[in-house]
């Protein structure tokens, strides 16, 4: 298995920390930053828009949004964006190979039923893909689990386990994992503390899997 | 308010007469060929070319227009008509003296901004409210056209519209917006002059007509035709109308407009200024009355064969089938960004109707936004109180206006 370290990682500093004191979350400033400017974009659970909306103010992209909820693609479509009302594991599938250069999905692959189908069709769809989910490897959920004896719930995922539109939860090793599978290459990764503040070092998986509550991953297609 | 399936509720409850004089006949009939409208005449130099084959010259198209266009002309915004509706959007009918039929959405300061925008809509190719359609005057006969005019379709009535954009000196409309059969048309701009539109906004449509549809306009062309007074199609030169046959025509697709909840919630079993059933065929039941009323009230306002015209070019709408079977192609390498909306009770031009559409503009990799909305109001509920269309369609707009530079 590969390690952070094998990666030319940017490492993502407090500029970015800093520039989400202003508004927007520390993940879509990530994800934003990772994005070419110019480039077309799809966004797969766009909610209402709000990372399309940075994406066409910051970069300057082309950027279109899937959303599986009828209330954020209507605020989405009212606030000018281009949204369309899908849903992932079916909808990826109509797009032609190639027709974007980012294909994002954000803090959604956790709630799709396929995930190694919406992950493969993402990277035919697009020419790169970057996913950003919640780490269920965090050191927080694990005391929970340990201490606790009950499924963890935390700001980022407040629902209990019965009531949860989150039904495939995966740490940071396992997604590295589900990435080789489908022969996959990381381009870039980034994790986040429990302070929403980038985890600074290049340190292995292992580490990274127990510090970041959230994580970033920038893939494209091998060859 | 109207709507495509008028909602005023009759406040008698009498029988509606199927023989009521024919005074509002001839103000009807008056529109024709001298419409309350604007009018442009398209004489032999300029004949319009037809998918039923051959020519049809002269003709004349009856508008109507809200706003100023821009220095630039850049702010034109066409509106397209449904199947009974005309080009009074958002001015009393001059029939029916009732609000347009579409003030809901257009006008001063509302999602479709006369302050704004250039509005524009016109009667539909085969209508008869002022442009040419089956009960106009025959100039070669002297005699209203009948049965003689032939069969047209929405692409015959789209490329009408283009030669009035054309007299209007506009050379790309802004956005051109319809539902149901004016959607239809707005699909077919789209599809035919990816150019002239940079937004399109296709409402509670589809990019074919179903089987299930054709069956009910069938359903009413047959009531038409049964009628022994629409004479082959000949009435008017008879003088008379096919007012029975036209009303059963509009009772039966009334009821495709709306949804069971809403038939359900308006009406419910109620009866209508009775205590108990009266053992008769009278309208006992509210939503009897309502549909009598209905039926009677479209009567006054609308040919009986222009139903038939219009319902046939509805039938014979397929997108795709002009396109090699494949609706993707329609709107190959097109640039126009699209705003499709369907409604959950939408039971005549279901959601998947429009996410065909949605699935085909992707496949061509256009930029597209598609939205459904929540309502029991059924197929209606696009010319409906409806806050969320409305919030829609004014963001849509504003950033196609802002892209554009329109102020």
């Amino acid at each position: 298995m590969m390690s952070p370290r094998d990666l030319a990682i940017n490492d993502m500093t407090m500029r970015e920390a800093a520039r989400a004191a202003s508004g927007a979350r520390v993940d879509l400033l990530l994800i934003a930053e990772m994005v070419k400017p110019g480039s077309r974009v799809l966004d797969v659970g766009s909610g209402d828009g709000e990372l399309l909306e940075l994406l066409a103010t910051t970069r300057g992209c082309d950027a279109r949004g899937i959303e599986l909820s009828r209330e954020g693609v209507n605020a989405g479509v009212a606030r000018g964006l281009a949204i369309i009302q899908g849903d992932a594991d079916i909808d990826l599938a109509d797009y032609p190979d190639d027709s974007f250069d980012y294909v994002i999905l954000s803090q959604t692959i956790q709630a799709t039923r396929r995930p190694k189908w919406v992950l493969d069709q993402m990277l035919r769809v697009g020419r790169h893909a970057i996913v950003s989910f919640p780490n269920f490897g965090f050191w927080r959920m694990r005391m929970d689990l340990l201490l606790n004896g009950r499924m963890p719930s935390t700001d980022n995922l407040p629902y209990s386990w019965h009531d949860t539109p989150n039904i495939h939860f995966c740490t940071i090793r396992d997604f590295v994992a589900l990435v080789e599978e489908i022969d996959a290459r990381i381009d870039h990764a980034a994790a986040l503390n429990g302070n929403g503040t980038p985890v600074r070092f290049n340190l292995p998986w292992a580490v990274w899997n127990l510090l970041g509550e959230q994580a970033v991953f920038l893939l494209s297609r091998k060859g | 308010m109207m709507s495509e399936s008028d909602t005023v509720i009759p406040e008698s409850g009498a029988q509606a007469s199927a023989n009521s004089p024919r005074g509002e006949d001839t103000a009807a009939r008056r529109e024709a060929d001298h419409p309350h409208s604007a009018v442009v005449t398209f004489g032999a130099d300029k004949p319009l070319r037809l998918d039923a084959g051959g020519v049809l010259t002269p003709f004349q198209i009856a508008y109507q227009t809200y706003g100023t266009p821009n220095a630039a002309r850049s702010n034109a915004i066409l509106l397209c008509h449904a199947l009974s509706g005309d080009q009074h959007v958002a001015n009393a009918h001059p029939v029916t003296g009732k609000p347009g039929w579409w003030e809901t959405l257009v006008g001063p300061g509302k999602p479709i901004d006369t302050d704004r925008f250039f509005v524009i809509c016109s009667n539909v190719l085969g209508g008869c409210l002022g442009t040419t359609g089956p009960s106009s005057m025959n100039p070669a006969t002297g005699q209203p056209y009948g049965l003689d005019l032939p069969v047209v379709t929405i692409r015959d009535m789209v490329r009408a519209q283009s030669m009035l954009i054309d007299h209007l000196g506009i050379e790309k409309l802004l956005a051109v917006v319809g539902g149901s059969m004016g959607g239809m048309q707005v699909l077919q701009w789209a599809a035919s002059y990816p150019e002239r539109v940079f937004a399109a906004m296709p409402l509670a449509t589809a990019a074919r007509h179903s089987a299930q549809n054709i069956a009910f306009h069938e359903v009413g062309r047959q009531a038409v035709m049964a009628d022994p007074d629409w004479r082959g199609g000949r009435y008017l030169a008879e003088d008379t109308a096919p007012r029975r046959g036209l009303s059963v025509a509009r009772m039966a697709a009334h009821i495709t407009y709306m949804s069971d909840s809403s038939l359900h919630r308006k009406f419910g079993r109620r009866l209508q200024d009775r205590d108990g059933h009266t053992f008769s065929f009278d309208a006992d039941f509210q939503v009897e009355s309502y549909l009598r009323h209905q039926g009677e009230a479209f009567v006054d306002r609308f040919d009986a064969n222009s139903y038939l015209y219009v319902t046939r070019a509805m039938d014979y709408f397929d997108l795709a089938a002009d396109y090699g079977g494949v609706l993707a192609n329609a709107f190959k390498g097109t640039k126009t960004r699209f705003c499709l909306v369907s409604f959950t009770s939408d039971w005549l031009f279901p959601t998947q109707d429009s996410r065909a559409v949605v699935h085909a503009l992707n496949a061509a990799g256009a930029s597209v936004s598609f939205a459904e909305v929540e309502t029991d109001k059924g197929h209606d509920a696009f010319l409906l109180e409806e806050p969320e269309l409305f919030a829609i369609t004014r963001g849509f707009l504003d950033a196609a206006a802002r892209t554009v530079g329109v102020a």
